[in-house]
């Protein structure tokens, strides 16, 4: 420290401010972070939806804990929701129908929490969605795309405990479901069904077990992992989209004090603002309706929560019988016979598996795949990477799918076909869906290419017709501003890169499958317009459009 | 002017060839100068937007108000519908409360804060330098423990550690809370309250069902008798539920073995789906068809309730089933085979 006279605040915040400084070093952190630059996007409030929500359900389900019962202690319902009167129910029920009907407001936290859970979820997807159409995930941000992918299946397993502990019907045979898929693990299944359980379905056990989870374990590994998550979007600072002034060495945007903390601040209240709305307006899970669990009943046409939809549509697509050849194998052993149940292990954890593992590995494919080893923080428009977009879209498409056919009696139902049908072409759709999609929206991403060198190289449309001496009409066209032209013409141009040798001169099987790839990727691909280019087309034409508006040209000019 | 030919792909560098120059790029012309907002030049736009963010913030204020009405006022609701109305009225004012705040904060932020963006340089993660000085200290760490000139320490530690927490994983053991051995755990999965002679009753009442109540068309959802004294009462409800249904005799495909097990055309078959083990609660009593809900498996009941679409892989078991002295329907034996969902051991 050095010698210079001491501060001394004058006024009592200051004073209380400068005590806090000095014992936690409070102005340093400050200095970091009081005016770092965020770049701003409307996609980048997805991310902030998911956090926002989340932070809705800790204080949501905090209140809720308050008064609900984790126990599956048989009680007799003797409270104000009538039609339930005098009937046996687990406490963990009839304590969900008291926060319902005899705690004030305690409908509105159970549908603030079952909303909020829902709209993370989603809010997560998208977020993902965003970040991998944009390319965000690139060095060096591929472990953060790690997290993020952890933290989905963190909100789907959060989801999942917490659905199931009002021990309604609904909710009761979503657990018979999970208890069957468990079973059919081949040698540890079934014991980790009679653990989980602490002994056979349904038992009394597995509420307090769920909630344990539920309401500890979970929300604080998902805690973890946003705190890990924030920090490496520090380190890394925000990424950007590509534009004027913007490239991969700085980062444009607002400082965080004061525009950037109001309007994420802001965007917190609009947030639950637009939850509360829904939660006072629409009804969600009225598990009075259901009534409490009992192994027989079950009502028809029942719907998981939206997350857990596209595992249940798997299930619902894979045939267990094709003609008299069934699915389920017995396997004789030489200790005896044991059962291998592929219709149902293989579509519970085959499309997830596969899915998650390509998600998680796509970082690492994709630097494989274009040998780009560089850091990114301009992020590409989604038409920019047609190859990433195929790619995306057919793995929502596989998704969607799956997830249409969670829904596929009600689709019958309410569009009058037969259910069979139904079935037959989702399962049709399972297969070429995604092929479809990559295909189209490969060519659409093209064809928006394809558009932008067209207006780069002709100009914008005028509005004005013209007649020409000859009689012909045509649309004046007129140079595009320089921040507009930059936007269209500066993106990454990825090219094939054939299989390399190595330094002993061979060409290694894994570089043939990569230049393979690479081949299918980047084949086709639309170049941006270059300077030569359009200064060619320029004179070949003699007058450019840059005579009708006297817009800037030199910046176009090499 | 205006000649369009030249952006398709065949005539000109569309669709261009690798290889080509990338040098020849446009420059950077920078950011885009700052448009001024209204609320910049005009004092009447600035006071008129300061007005209404000021409104939102009292939008909100109302709005929390609004939420005590609710509480206090509406007070303890009497039935349902009353519920609805508290429901939507917090709801309501929670969602005005919060708004006006929210988009009072960012109308403050988008009109009356500076908008000019600001560019900031990004910095190396690792620059050299560091990655040099860590390199160093951990080099030093690892020379200071010596484990690398001190294998049997170091092979000890790793032995010790990768032990330590193998308990951790055996304390689960007794999350299965039956006492029951590995076998035993699996073999209860085999057997329901299903016996010689058990009475069908209907569920939930319990009451013993007559031969002759069950018609051609009918359906039961039956549970054994005693069910409600049982230990465990739902385990055993989860295993031992059956529906029962009559059919024409001559209609049935019966297998060799199981020629006794219906009494005059009434069967008994599991309830619980041989896929995930939902219940399979609907039957079409035209096609004779038993439907799960959950997953769409659908059983033949006049094929010995044979798969005939969806998910599961085998037919529901079977209950062999007669007719006792005072004419009630009973139980032969407990099912021939576990039901429910397939598992590893069921062989």
């Amino acid at each position: 420290m050095s010698t210079t006279t001491e501060y001394t605040p004058k006024t009592s915040t200051g004073r209380i401010a400068h005590f806090v400084d000095q014992r936690v070093g409070g102005s340093g952190i400050v200095k970091e972070f009081g005016r770092k630059i965020f770049p701003d996007h409307w996609s980048f409030m997805f991310g902030e939806v998911a956090l926002y929500t989340f932070v809705l359900l800790l204080i949501s389900g905090t209140f809720l804990t308050f008064f609900f019962d984790p126990s599956m202690a048989h009680v007799i319902y003797n409270g104000s929701y009538n039609p339930l009167r005098g009937i046996g129910m687990s406490a963990a029920y009839a304590s969900t129908l008291d926060i319902s009907f005899d705690v004030r407001g305690g409908l509105f936290m159970r549908q603030v929490h079952h909303w909020s859970a829902i709209l993370f979820v989603a809010a997560v997807s998208v977020h993902m969605l965003r970040v991998f159409f944009t390319g965000a995930f690139r060095k060096p941000r591929e472990l953060n795309w790690v997290v993020g992918g952890v933290l989905l299946i963190l909100a789907m397993a959060a989801g999942f405990t917490g659905y199931s502990l009002p021990d309604d019907l609904l909710s009761g045979n979503g657990l018979r479901i999970i208890d069957g898929v468990v079973k059919s693990i081949p040698l540890v299944g079934t014991y980790i069904s009679l653990f989980l359980f602490g002994g056979e379905f349904p038992g009394t056990l597995i509420i307090p077990r769920l909630y344990s989870l539920h309401i500890m374990i979970v929300p604080a590994i998902i805690l973890l992992m946003v705190g890990i998550h924030l920090f490496m979007v520090v380190v890394h600072k925000h990424t950007q989209y590509p534009g004027p002034g913007r490239t991969n060495d700085n980062v444009v945007g607002f400082p965080v004090g004061p525009v950037y903390a109001a309007k994420a601040g802001g965007f917190f209240f609009i947030v639950y603002g637009i939850v509360a709305a829904i939660s006072g307006l629409l009804t969600i899970n009225p598990v009075w309706n259901y009534g409490p669990y009992d192994p027989s009943p079950v009502s028809a046409g029942t719907q998981p929560d939206w997350y857990i939809g596209f595992v249940d549509g798997a299930l619902r697509l894979m045939p267990g019988m094709l003609g008299n050849f069934s699915f389920e194998w017995n396997i004789p052993f030489p200790w005896g016979v044991n059962t291998l149940s592929l219709n149902v292990l293989v579509p519970a954890l085959i499309p997830a598996g596969i899915m998650f593992t390509i998600m998680f590995a796509w970082p690492w494919i994709e630097s494989w795949v274009t040998k780009d080893k560089r850091e990114h923080h301009l992020l590409d428009r989604p038409r920019n990477a047609p190859f990433r977009t195929g790619m995306g879209v057919a793995g929502v498409v596989s998704y969607c799918v799956m997830w249409a056919a969670a829904s596929s009696d009600l689709i019958a139902t309410h569009f009058h076909v037969s259910l069979n049908d139904v079935t037959y072409w989702l399962r049709v759709l399972f297969i070429l869906g995604p092929i479809l999609g990559f295909v189209v929206a490969r060519r659409i991403a093209l064809s928006l290419q394809r558009k932008d060198r067209e207006i780069v190289l002709h100009g914008r449309e005028t509005g004005v017709i013209e007649m020409s001496p000859e009689g012909a009409f045509s649309e004046r066209h007129a140079d595009l501003d320089v921040y507009k032209l930059h936007t269209l013409v500066n993106y990454e141009d990825r090219k094939v890169i054939p299989a390399q040798p190595n330094a002993a001169g061979h060409i290694s099987r894994s570089e043939k499958r990569r230049g393979a790839l690479s081949k299918f990727f980047f084949e086709d691909r639309v170049a941006p317009v270059t300077p030569s280019e359009l200064a060619a087309l320029k004179a070949e034409h003699g007058h450019g459009p840059a005579e009708i508006e006297g817009s800037s040209t030199e910046s176009i000019e090499k | 002017m205006g000649d369009h030919s030249h952006g398709s792909p065949d005539d000109s560098g569309t669709v261009a060839k690798a290889g080509t120059g990338t040098l020849d790029k446009f420059q950077d012309p920078g950011l885009p100068p700052h448009r001024k907002r209204l609320a910049d030049t005009d004092p009447h736009a600035e006071k008129r937007a300061e007005r209404q963010v000021a409104l939102l913030f009292i939008i909100s204020i109302i709005g929390t108000l609004s939420f005590f009405i609710a509480y206090f006022v509406l007070g303890r609701p009497e039935n349902i519908s009353e519920i609805r109305v508290q429901n939507a009225m917090l709801g309501l004012g929670t969602t005005f409360a919060m708004l006006g705040i929210g988009i009072g904060i960012v109308h403050w932020a988008k009109t009356l804060m500076p908008d000019h963006e600001i560019s900031e340089m990004r910095h190396e993660i690792t620059p050299e330098a560091d990655r040099k000085d860590a390199e160093e200290i951990i080099n030093q760490v690892i020379e200071e423990t010596g484990i690398k000139r001190r294998p049997l320490i170091r092979n000890t530690l790793i032995g010790a550690i990768a032990l330590a927490p193998i308990p951790a994983i055996f304390m689960f053991r007794d999350l299965d809370r039956t006492g029951k051995n590995a076998g035993e755990m699996v073999e209860q999965l085999r057997h329901t309250m299903w016996d010689t002679d058990v009475r069908l009753t209907r569920d939930p009442s319990g009451t013993p069902i007559k031969a002759s109540d069950v018609q051609i068309g009918s359906v039961f959802h039956v549970i054994p008798e005693g069910l409600d004294e049982a230990e465990d009462m739902l385990n055993e409800k989860a295993k031992a539920v059956v529906l029962l249904m009559r059919l024409d005799p001559d209609k049935m495909e019966i297998s060799e073995g199981r020629e006794d097990w219906h009494y005059q055309g009434i069967v008994a078959y599991s309830k619980i789906c041989t896929h995930v083990g939902c219940p399979v609660a609907l039957y079409e009593q035209q096609t004779h068809h038993l439907l799960c809900p959950c997953h769409q498996s659908t059983f033949d009941l006049t094929k010995e309730c044979k798969v005939i679409f969806g998910p599961a892989g085998r037919a529901l078991p079977q209950l062999p089933i007669k007719v006792d002295a005072n004419g009630f329907l009973v139980a032969q034996s407990d099912f021939h085979e576990p039901v429910g969902p397939s598992y590893w051991e069921r062989g």
